[in-house]
């Protein structure tokens, strides 16, 4: 018998059955929905966050405190201050630097309310993250110098402080904690990036924040130092060079720092590690429930087999051999389990859109995924269509033709 | 084309052995017509599952067209049931769901033959036993004498060195067993060699030879004159 009769006959036996077969291919439908749906949706991810992160500016290096809880350390262990931005700025290669703090501020323009943070930071915070005011403009350096009460609002903030013109705004009072402030420029709109809304912000400068919304111990502490370099090719040496420098103003020796530099890539990295980490989680998950499934179909065929002793009797009778007996049950149960791994590919699929549709995630699919569902689906036909098919395979023949 | 020799079965199940076939020698040669007769449990069944290689002797020798069935392989005796035999049913056992002239063209299917030729010769063999406007027809929308005619049909398909029947009108009323025996009949005459079990003196009557099994022997073995010198 060839192929195509095997195929033939796996059709007829699975049409007969209809509502079975489809409730035995549920379980591998699931499973393979499940992976495909996870690995789309973790890719989109992944490639998301990605260029969220490149979206955060290029060549950029952080400097964060390593050991601190909160901003940079509380009282005497504050090991990440404003005064760390200086020296590092004086590096040649070093373009801009930006030391950040960030406070929650409750907003409060008549009776119109916001509830943001607030970022402290200089001029070259806006060159780095690549922000433009729309209108207005961005704070000085003399305007740092003077702790002076202004503020930049993002998009959203000065929408929910101003109503949509915003015109208005430029020139007015908002209050920021009960203490009021002049509101000189409006952020133009970046958009949202994932659930996170990029324009729900303010920005005001650093030594304000710090005298303003700072208090106690943690007063000197900053959340990090922002730092882009000329060039990419600059970054490996202007990162050493960062690491020097702030040993030699913290006094420490190699091995026992107290802050972490990090480039853009290392961020990227440990960010893709961990969505990697998530997808091969959800994706062991699946891969369990496809187990189940091929447990079902095992379950299924040995009914059948049953089922169809006397059939199985007929058929050696009138000189089926043992192989071709074997192939007729193996066929079918690799039918089932691929028709379920396809039908699970289109599903996964669909669901990956829908799910990405309503978070608004981009999801990719990748050919790959797909073979090794479907690859994934035929194994498991074999490896639990062998025992059923076996069994059918070596029935004797006067047994199974007596068999009721 | 038959030739027992001195061919003991024996079923052992645990404890219990039971002696089915003892010491049975015999021939049948080509183009006979014989029936086997013989109270239940008298070991007919087990002779036919033997001659149709469905089982093999616990000992004495089995000879079958020049092929030594004692010795052969399990692969082989597929082929040899497949080429050398076809197998008529006290209760038919047609493929269900599957129409007529399928099932007569499952013998060929796994003698590997064309789906022409099979698809032709499948015709031939419905005509002969009279059904080729039916063959479209699925077992259930068929007569119990019907089916039984199919199964002939696919007996014949591979053009088999003999056709065994074991109780072969068992589940059909007279008048389909007339027909059947007519069948069996018309066969014989063309030259096919026919063996079948029956508990029926008028069945037995139609063929040539009757041999009688008691406790697993042969007991009796003669020609049936009346048909033969009609
Ligand atoms: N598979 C088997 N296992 C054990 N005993 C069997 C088996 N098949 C047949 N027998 C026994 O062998 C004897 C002959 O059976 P069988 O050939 O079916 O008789 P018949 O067809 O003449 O009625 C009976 O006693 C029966 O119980
Ligand atoms: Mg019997």
């Amino acid at each position: 018998m060839n192929m195509g009769e095997l195929l033939k006959l796996s059709f007829r036996s699975l049409q007969t059955n209809l509502l079975r077969s489809f409730l035995t291919m549920l379980g591998i439908m699931i499973g393979v929905a499940t992976v495909i749906a996870m690995i789309s949706i973790g890719q989109g991810t992944n490639d998301q966050v990605t260029s969220q992160i490149q979206s955060l500016g290029s060549n950029l290096i952080t400097v964060t405190a390593s050991s601190s809880s909160g901003q940079g350390g509380t009282g005497s262990d504050v090991t990440l201050k404003l005064a760390d931005a200086d020296p590092i700025s004086k590096i040649d290669t070093v373009k801009y630097v930006a030391p950040v703090m960030q406070a929650t501020g409750q907003f409060k323009n008549g009776a119109n309310l916001a509830s943001t943070s607030v970022i402290g930071t200089t001029p070259s915070y806006a060159d780095i993250k690549s922000w433009e005011t729309d209108i207005g403009r961005f704070f000085t350096e003399d305007e740092v110098t003077d702790k002076a009460k202004v503020v930049v609002l993002g998009a959203t903030t000065a929408e929910n402080l101003f109503g949509k013109a915003g015109f208005d705004a430029i020139g007015s009072i908002v209050k920021i904690n009960n203490i009021p402030f002049r509101v000189i420029g409006v952020l133009k709109s970046k958009g949202s990036s994932g659930s996170a809304d990029l324009d729900d912000t303010a920005i005001a400068p650093i030594t304000t924040v710090q005298s303003r919304f700072q208090s106690g111990s943690s007063r000197n502490a900053i959340r990090q130092i922002l730092v882009e370099a000329k060039s990419p090719n600059a970054i490996q040496s202007t990162m050493a060079l960062m690491e020097y420098t702030m040993r030699q103003s913290h006094k420490l020796g190699s091995g026992e720092d107290d802050f972490k530099v990090q480039s853009q890539e290392d961020v990227l990295s440990s960010a893709e590690s961990v969505t990697k980490t998530l997808t091969l989680f959800l994706g062991g998950v699946a891969a369990i429930s496809l187990l189940v499934g091929g447990i079902g179909i095992m379950n299924i065929m040995l009914v059948s087999v049953t089922e169809r002793t006397r059939e199985i009797g007929t058929r050696k009778a009138i000189g089926a051999k043992e192989g071709t007996i074997l192939s007729q049950f193996l066929v079918e149960s690799v039918t089932l389990a691929i028709l379920g791994g396809v039908i699970g590919v289109l599903l996964g699929f669909g669901g990956s859109k829908l799910v990405g549709n309503m978070m608004s995630i981009k999801t990719a699919i990748s050919l790959n995924s797909v073979l090794l569902a479907v690859g994934f689906s035929a194994c498991i036909g074999i490896v639990f269509g062998v025992f059923p098919a076996r069994k059918a395979a070596k029935l004797d023949p006067i047994e199974a033709l007596r068999y009721e | 084309m038959i030739q027992f020799g001195h061919v003991d079965k024996i079923y052992a199940s645990g404890e219990m052995r039971v002696h089915a076939l003892r010491d049975v020698t015999l021939h049948i040669d080509e183009r006979e017509f014989v029936s086997i007769m013989g109270p239940s449990g008298s070991g007919k069944s087990t002779m036919m599952n033997v001659i149709g290689c469905l089982d093999k002797p616990t000992s004495g020798t089995y000879v079958l067209d020049g092929i030594d069935i004692g010795s052969a392989s399990s692969k082989q005796l597929s082929v040899v049931r497949n080429q050398k035999i076809g197998f008529v049913f006290q209760n038919f056992n047609l493929l269900k769901r599957t129409s007529a002239i399928e099932n007569v063209e499952l013998p060929m299917l796994y003698a590997g033959k064309s789906r022409k030729e099979r698809r032709e010769r499948a015709e031939y063999c419905l005509e002969l036993v009279g059904l080729k406007d039916r063959m479209h027809h699925k077992p259930n929308e068929l007569s119990g004498g019907q089916q039984q005619r199919v199964a002939i049909a696919r007996a014949l398909s591979n053009d088999p060195a003999i056709i065994l029947a074991d109780e072969p009108t068992g589940n059909l009323d007279s008048v389909s067993s007339e027909e059947i025996m007519g069948i069996f009949k018309q066969l014989n005459d063309e030259g096919n060699t026919i063996v079948l079990v029956t508990h029926e003196p008028e069945i037995a009557a139609h063929t040539n030879r009757i041999i009688w099994f008691r406790d697993g022997k042969i007991e009796s073995d003669r020609l049936n004159t009346e048909r033969v010198f009609v």
